[in-house]
C-alpha cells in the first residue's frame, strides 16, 4: 500500500519541526536560549490540544491555564516533597515538610499531598488530575447543551476561582509566590546547565509523541466526528452518536495535554506559582494557537514559539509597548488571518508542495498504479 | 399495547406547549409498515414539532409515542436513532467540511461510541455499503467532493443518504424537495419508493404535486390537531381542508 500525498506532506513537515528542535536549535543557541525555547515548548503542548478542542471540535476554552497549572503544581508537589528532606528542613519547627507550610505553622503533611512522595503517582497525577478536572466541568457543562460564549466564560471564571483558590490556601499551595526552591527529580539536580539540557530534549519528544498521538486521533473517524459536530452538532446527535461525550473526550484530551506541558514547565523553569493559572496566561495560550492555526498542529506549535519569542525579544527592549502588541496581533490575526499562519501556507504554498511531493513519488516509485 | 394492526409507530394523545401555548393537542395517528405517509398543512400548524417530538427534540407534555414496541419518549436522540428512526432536518444539514464518502461515514452505524469511533476501520464492507447508497442517491460520481461543493439538490439527496445508511425502519423528511429543480424532484420522488420496500417514510411537504406522487396517506395539521386523513384524493376534497389550507 502506498501513502497518500497528504500523508507524506505530513510525514515530511514532521520530520522538518522534528529536526529543527533536535538539531538546528540546539546547535545554533546559546543554553540560556535554549532553554528559553525550551519553555515555549512546554506552552505548545497547550495549543495543540486546542487544536483538537478549540479547532476542531469548536470548543472554546478560555481556561487551558487551569490544567497547564495543575499539571504543574503536581509536579512541583513532588519536587518540593523530594527537596524538603527531615535533614534539609531540620532547621525548621516541623522538619520535613515544605518550608512554606511550616512559615503558615502547619505541623504536618496535609493528606493529599502524601502521595505525591511517589513518583509514578505524580507522573500519571500530571495527567489524570487536569483530566479528571476537565471530564467533571465537561460532564456538568455540556450535558446541558452549555456551548460557544457561555462555555468561554465559564472556564475563565474557573480559572480566576482556582487562582484564588491557591492564593488563599498558601499553607497548603505555596501562596502568591507558588512552590519554589525545586533542586532534585529521584535524586537527579534539575538545576544544572546539563540538565536542562536533558529536560529540553525530553520536552522535544515527548512534544512529538504528543503530536503524533494527536495526529491518529485526528485522522481517525472520531476526527471527522469532532468536526462534523462542530459544523451540524444536531445532524450527528440524530445520526446515533452521543455528542455530550465527544465533546468530553476533546476537552479531557486537551487537559491531559496542559497539563504534560505544565509538568515539563514546572521542571525547565524550576517552580510553579499562581501566575501561570489564571485568566490571562489562559488567553495567552488560546492566542498562541490562533496566531499559527487552530486547524494545524504544526500550526500551532509554530505559532507558540513565534509569539513567545516575540514576546521575549519586545518585552526586552520596550517591555511597556508588549501587551499592546501582543493585543495588535490577536486583533490582526482575527480580522485578516482568520486560520492563522498556517492558512497562508494552505492558501498559496500548499499546491505546489503537493505538486512537488507528487513528482519525487512519480520519480523515485515509477509506473506504480 | 402492542401494535397488532401492523402499525410500526403509534402516536397517541400526543400534547406539547411551549409557555402555555399549545403546539401539538392530543394527537393520535399511527403509520403503517412500508407506507408513505405525508404530513400537510399551514405553516405553524406544528409538523416539524411532530418530528422533533418523535425524534426526541422536544419532550412531550403528554402522550406516548409507541415505535416497534418502543416507548420513544423517554429515550435519549441517540437511543431513538439506534431503535431505528432517521430524521432529515429541512435545511440540508450535511458536514460541509468534509467530502461525500466521509459524510456517509460518519452516518454508517458503527465505532458510535468515543473509543470505538478512534478505533474505526474502513473495511471493504463500509466502503461496499457507502458506495450502494452513494449510487442509490445519484452521487456516485461525487464521493471524492466535498459537501459543500454540492448543489442544493444533492445536498438535500445526501443527507437522505446518510440517514438511508443507518438503515432505519422510520424514516422522517422535512420538506425533502423544497428548492429543488423539477427533473431533482421527480428522482427524489422515484428513490422515495424505491427505498420504503423495507421501511416507512413520514414526510413533511408543500408541493402538492410532489405529495400526489408518493403519498400512500395524508394527514392534515392545523393548529396541533388533525383536520383530516386518508388518501390524496379524499383529503382533498375535504371541504375543511379546502377552507383552511388548500384553498389558498
Amino acid at each position: 500500500m502506498s501513502l497518500s500525498i497528504q500523508k507524506r506532506k505530513d510525514i515530511i513537515f514532521f520530520s522538518i519541526l522534528a529536526c529543527f528542535l533536535l538539531v538546528v536549535l540546539p546547535g545554533g543557541l546559546e543554553p540560556f536560549r535554549l532553554n528559553l525555547v525550551g519553555k515555549y515548548l512546554t506552552y505548545a503542548f497547550v495549543t495543540i490540544g486546542l487544536v483538537v478542542c478549540w479547532g476542531d471540535a469548536g470548543i472554546l476554552s478560555l481556561g487551558q491555564g487551569i490544567f497547564f497549572g495543575l499539571g504543574g503544581y503536581c509536579m512541583a508537589m513532588f519536587l518540593k516533597l523530594q527537596a524538603s528532606t527531615v535533614e534539609a528542613t531540620k532547621n525548621q519547627s516541623t522538619p520535613g515538610i515544605p518550608d512554606f507550610m511550616d512559615w503558615n505553622q502547619i505541623t504536618a503533611l496535609p493528606w493529599f499531598w502524601k502521595p505525591f512522595h511517589s513518583l509514578p503517582f505524580s507522573l500519571i497525577a500530571v495527567m489524570a488530575v487536569p483530566a479528571a478536572l476537565a471530564a467533571l466541568i465537561g460532564f456538568a457543562m455540556f450535558r446541558r447543551q452549555v456551548g460557544g460564549t457561555y462555555f468561554a466564560i465559564i472556564t475563565q471564571a474557573i480559572a480566576s476561582v482556582l487562582t484564588i483558590l491557591i492564593i488563599g490556601q498558601q499553607g497548603y499551595t505555596g501562596g502568591v509566590n507558588g512552590i519554589t526552591d525545586l533542586r532534585t527529580l529521584d535524586g537527579w539536580d534539575i538545576r544544572t546547565d546539563h540538565a536542562k539540557l536533558v529536560l529540553y530534549y525530553i520536552g522535544v519528544v515527548l512534544l512529538l509523541a504528543c503530536m503524533l498521538f494527536v495526529w491518529f486521533v485526528r485522522s481517525s473517524k472520531l476526527g471527522r466526528i469532532l468536526h462534523a459536530m462542530r459544523d451540524q452538532e444536531n445532524r450527528v446527535r440524530f445520526s446515533g452518536y452521543n455528542v455530550v461525550n465527544f465533546k468530553i473526550f476533546a476537552f479531557t484530551l486537551s487537559a491531559a495535554m496542559a497539563g504534560i506541558g505544565g509538568a515539563l514547565f514546572t521542571l525547565e523553569v524550576g517552580f510553579m506559582s499562581p501566575t501561570f493559572v489564571g485568566i490571562v496566561p489562559s488567553i495567552d495560550m488560546v492566542i498562541y494557537c490562533a496566531v499559527g492555526g487552530r486547524n494545524s498542529l504544526l500550526g500551532a506549535v509554530y505559532g507558540t514559539l513565534l509569539v513567545n519569542w516575540a514576546r521575549t525579544s519586545f518585552s526586552e527592549s520596550m517591555p511597556e509597548i508588549w501587551t499592546f502588541a501582543m493585543g495588535a496581533l490577536f486583533i490582526g490575526v482575527v480580522l485578516f488571518l482568520p486560520g492563522g499562519l498556517s492558512s497562508l501556507y494552505q492558501n498559496y504554498l500548499d499546491r505546489y508542495m503537493t505538486r512537488l511531493v507528487a513528482a519525487l513519488t512519480a520519480r523515485f516509485k515509477p509506473a506504480r498504479v | 399495547m402492542p401494535l397488532d394492526d401492523g402499525s410500526l409507530l403509534e402516536v397517541k394523545d400526543l400534547s406539547v406547549s411551549f409557555d402555555g401555548f399549545q403546539v401539538i393537542n392530543d394527537l393520535s395517528f399511527n403509520v403503517g409498515k412500508e407506507e408513505i405517509r405525508v404530513i400537510i398543512g399551514p405553516n405553524g400548524a406544528g409538523k416539524t414539532t411532530v418530528l422533533d417530538l418523535i425524534c426526541g427534540r422536544t419532550k412531550a407534555t403528554g402522550g406516548s409515542i409507541r415505535f416497534a414496541g418502543k416507548e420513544l419518549t423517554r429515550l435519549k436522540e441517540y437511543d431513538i436513532v439506534r431503535a431505528g428512526v432517521g430524521r432529515k432536518f429541512q435545511t440540508p444539514s450535511v458536514y460541509e467540511d468534509l467530502n461525500v464518502f466521509e459524510n456517509l461515514e460518519i452516518s454508517y452505524p458503527h465505532g458510535r461510541s468515543v473509543f470505538e469511533s478512534l478505533l474505526f476501520r474502513r473495511s471493504a464492507a463500509v466502503i461496499e455499503r457507502i458506495h450502494e447508497v452513494a449510487e442509490m442517491i445519484f452521487l456516485q460520481d461525487q464521493l471524492d467532493r466535498k459537501a459543500s461543493e454540492l448543489s442544493h439538490g444533492q445536498k438535500q439527496w445526501l443527507e437522505i443518504g446518510m440517514l438511508l445508511i443507518q438503515d432505519p425502519a422510520l424514516l422522517m423528511l422535512d420538506e425533502p424537495v423544497a428548492g429543488m429543480t423539477v427533473s431533482e424532484r421527480r428522482r427524489t420522488a422515484d428513490l422515495l419508493q424505491s427505498i420504503t420496500k423495507s421501511r416507512s417514510v413520514l414526510v413533511i411537504e408543500h408541493d402538492m404535486g410532489f405529495v400526489e406522487q408518493i403519498a400512500h396517506k395524508v394527514t392534515v395539521l392545523h393548529r396541533g390537531q388533525i383536520l383530516s386523513e386518508g388518501s390524496m384524493e379524499s383529503v382533498k376534497n375535504d371541504p375543511k381542508v379546502v377552507e383552511v389550507y388548500l384553498g389558498h
